[in-house]
């Protein structure tokens, strides 16, 4: 199909309706509303077959996400910021389930100061909610990881609620073009929808959700970690038949750039990491040896392939658009996990919270502070927060 | 359907571990009599939860999902929305909630369910506190009661606020069906079960459900205080058929002492909280009669 010039937005609304979800619970919120109207305009067009539920509150929204996927249909929603967080509490019983939900999460500032742009605050309260989460960099990849949740999540080895992420503003009401793709692709790579837990059905009657006395409570808690362990693989086969079949390559759980001789690399998440390739391509015209690590999957996380860079370059940084106060930016800590005993030098960058741009310089910024830390072997400062007024550099 | 025809297959099996002289029990063995084995039931967190299923064993001889606490509705209507939209219009999905996840916390989620009219049957078994956390007040315990956020103090003692009308506000909604019914009723309790199960759309059925070890009295006398509480007037049994609604059966006048001395939870009133309540009775018996004046076409 041609390319169209749509939104982030649209795309992930697209995603949902070519892989024939059959139950959407939809409520507004700014930046992610564009989605769910789309959606009931797919409906109410005859384009997409679906049951539309206007519900009253994001907590309504996924708890009936949850029942519906429990009755046995693939179900389909989106949130941003305090609708995701106002969810809460359903998100660790759609995986404690094994119900494999998938959402749209179009990040945005967590208040107070009530902010409507683009941080990743919002998810990362639910870091150990037991969904699996990806973050997008551009809407094309936004349309593809719709269609590529529902095959991660729908799988056996898996049985996981997934969000897609895609920054706010910048993905979700900009366009682009993407390569929409049409009912029969779709239909080739999402297969007819089995669920992969066993549902609510009157002819094989169970509990779904069954009170759990400490007997038996670790072996299903040790099951949902296991399921999370084994994703990355099953993850790395749906981008790699994703690849075969639309010729995209997104990458799996990473999507490293210019890593394998370079000196210095910089791990990011979102939109920042598109910024960040161009900075790397300018640089090493430069002959400047700097890498771009675009974190992908932030749950799983790869702990291993995350490592493994560390043992080989001279400085990390972790660029991230959240912060977990008084300690650092929570993909600054998780890496710090992976590269526990190693003495490479890291730094943390916190920036572009609520919308803050972060742009060419500010990238180029960060790399010279971890070219350095690769000449000195010592990272100048642990945390460095971004063009902040009042906070030295 | 007659009480003696109602069928001998238990849905809800002995075996469960609810309390001598339950209430609750009583109506969700009776009612999943007369929905049968096509139904999916939703449940919160509350005493069924916990009484009708702990792993590995369960009472429960159809499918049973529970998710939280406030989204009875919600999880209820994703069902049954689920099902439609593959064609099945037969199963019937019916939520079973406490009053505290109906009247309080879930009351939200009922609201937006009710105004969707999602095709479910809602029930809220009502035991006037939260009885599964140790006997807290809810918005539907009686005025006067004691219970453990209400204790009898000194200063203060008992609930000093009245019952939150349910059902009425569910009639606000104009929803096909609303009813009140009582486990101490049992031939109105299946005609309304019944009534209910032909409907579509959604239903409210709210029952009285007395809990002896939080309203503190003999585990035997369970059906004595529900036929006291409508005797009295404390409990009206009516419903609402798409708008119509109609008394099933109107109170004796009996004063409200006679059923406030069978339950420890009153022992402590003061002749004028009595008469307070008795005032209260005999208006909100007067407000449902005209009610149901005006509403009786």
């Amino acid at each position: 199909m041609p390319k169209k010039i749509v939104t982030g937005n649209y795309a992930a609304a697209y995603g949902a309706m070519r892989a024939r979800v059959k139950t959407v619970a939809a409520y507004p919120i700014t930046p992610q509303t564009f989605i769910v109207e789309h959606i009931s305009e797919f409906i109410n067009n005859g384009e997409m077959e679906c049951a539309y539920m206007e519900v009253e509150s994001e907590h309504t929204a996924m708890s009936a996400c949850v029942s519906a996927s429990a009755a046995g249909v693939r179900t389909f929603t989106a949130t941003s910021s305090q609708g995701l967080a106002l969810m809460h509490e359903i998100l660790p019983i759609a995986s404690g389930l094994r119900l494999p939900v998938v959402m749209a999460v179009v990040n945005r500032a967590i208040a107070a100061p009530i902010n409507i742009w683009v941080e990743h605050n919002d998810i990362m309260p639910e870091r150990d909610s037991g969904w699996l989460q990806v973050f997008c960099d551009n809407n094309q990849e936004v349309h593809d990881m719709v269609l590529q949740a529902f095959r991660i999540a729908e799988d056996k080895r898996v049985a996981l609620p997934m969000t897609v992420g895609l920054d706010a503003f910048i993905l979700s009401h900009t366009v682009e073009p993407v390569d929409l793709c049409d009912q029969e692709a779709a239909d080739k790579f999402i297969p007819k929808y089995a669920p992969p837990s066993p549902i609510l059905d009157t002819a094989d009657p169970r509990g779904i959700g069954v009170f759990v006395p400490p007997e038996y409570m670790m072996e299903v808690r040790w099951n949902t970690d296991k399921a999370m362990r084994d994703a990355p693989k099953v993850i790395e086969e749906v981008n790699a038949a994703f690849a075969r079949q639309f010729g995209r390559n997104h990458g799996g759980m990473i999507d490293p750039y210019m890593v394998d001789d370079a000196e210095a690399v910089l791990v990011t998440m979102g939109t920042v990491s598109s910024t960040a390739h161009e900075v790397v391509d300018e640089l090493r015209a430069q002959g400047k040896k700097v890498g771009l690590v675009k974190l992908r999957f932030w749950r799983p996380y790869p702990t291993e392939q995350m490592r493994k860079i560390a043992q080989k370059v001279r400085a990390v940084g972790v660029f991230d658009r959240a912060v977990s106060y008084g300690v650092a930016g929570p993909s600054f800590i998780e890496f710090r996990n992976a590269a526990y005993g190693l003495s490479v030098p890291t730094m943390n960058f916190i920036g572009g919270l609520g919308g803050r741009d972060v742009s060419s310089p500010d990238v180029r910024f960060m790399y010279e502070r971890l070219l350095e830390a690769a000449k000195t072997g010592k990272a100048r400062r642990e945390v460095t927060w971004l063009g902040t007024r009042g906070v030295e550099q | 359907m007659k009480l003696k025809e109602m069928p001998d297959e238990e849905l809800f099996t002995r075996g469960h571990t609810a309390c001598a002289g339950c209430g609750a029990a009583i109506a969700v063995r009776n009612l999943m009599k007369v929905m049968g084995k096509d139904t999916i039931v939703v449940n919160p967190a509350c005493c069924l939860l916990i009484f009708g299923a702990t792993y590995p064993l369960a009472s429960w001889k159809v499918p049973f999902h529970h998710v939280a606490f406030e989204n009875t509705a919600a999880c209820a209507a994703g069902i049954s929305r689920a099902l439609r939209i593959e064609g099945n219009d037969h199963t019937v999905v019916v939520g079973i909630a406490g009053d505290g996840g109906t009247a309080d916390i879930g009351l939200q989620a009922l609201s937006g369910c009710a105004e969707r009219n999602e095709d479910i049957i809602y029930v809220m078994y009502d035991n006037e506190a939260y009885m599964n956390t140790g006997i807290q007040r809810s918005g539907s315990t009686p005025f006067g009661a004691w219970t453990t956020t209400t204790p009898v103090g000194r200063v203060k003692a008992g609930k000093q606020d009245f019952k939150k009308d349910v059902p009425q506000i569910m009639m606000a909604h104009n929803v096909p069906y609303v009813a009140t019914a009582s486990v101490g009723h049992i031939q109105d309790f299946i005609n309304k079960f019944e009534k209910a199960k032909k409907m579509k759309g959604f239903r409210y059925i709210q029952v009285f459900t007395p809990c002896p070890t939080g309203w503190r009295h003999d585990t035997a006398k369970t059906i004595e205080v529900c036929k006291l509480a409508v005797d009295t007037g404390m409990w009206t049994l009516y419903e609402s058929e798409n708008g119509k609604v109609t008394i099933n059966r109107k109170p004796k006048g009996t004063p409200v002492s006679e059923y406030l001395k069978l339950q420890g939870r009153f022992r402590h009133m003061k002749e004028a909280d009595i008469q307070k309540l008795q005032d209260w009775v005999n208006k909100k018996w007067q407000a449902d009669e005209r009610y149901a004046q005006c509403k009786s076409q």
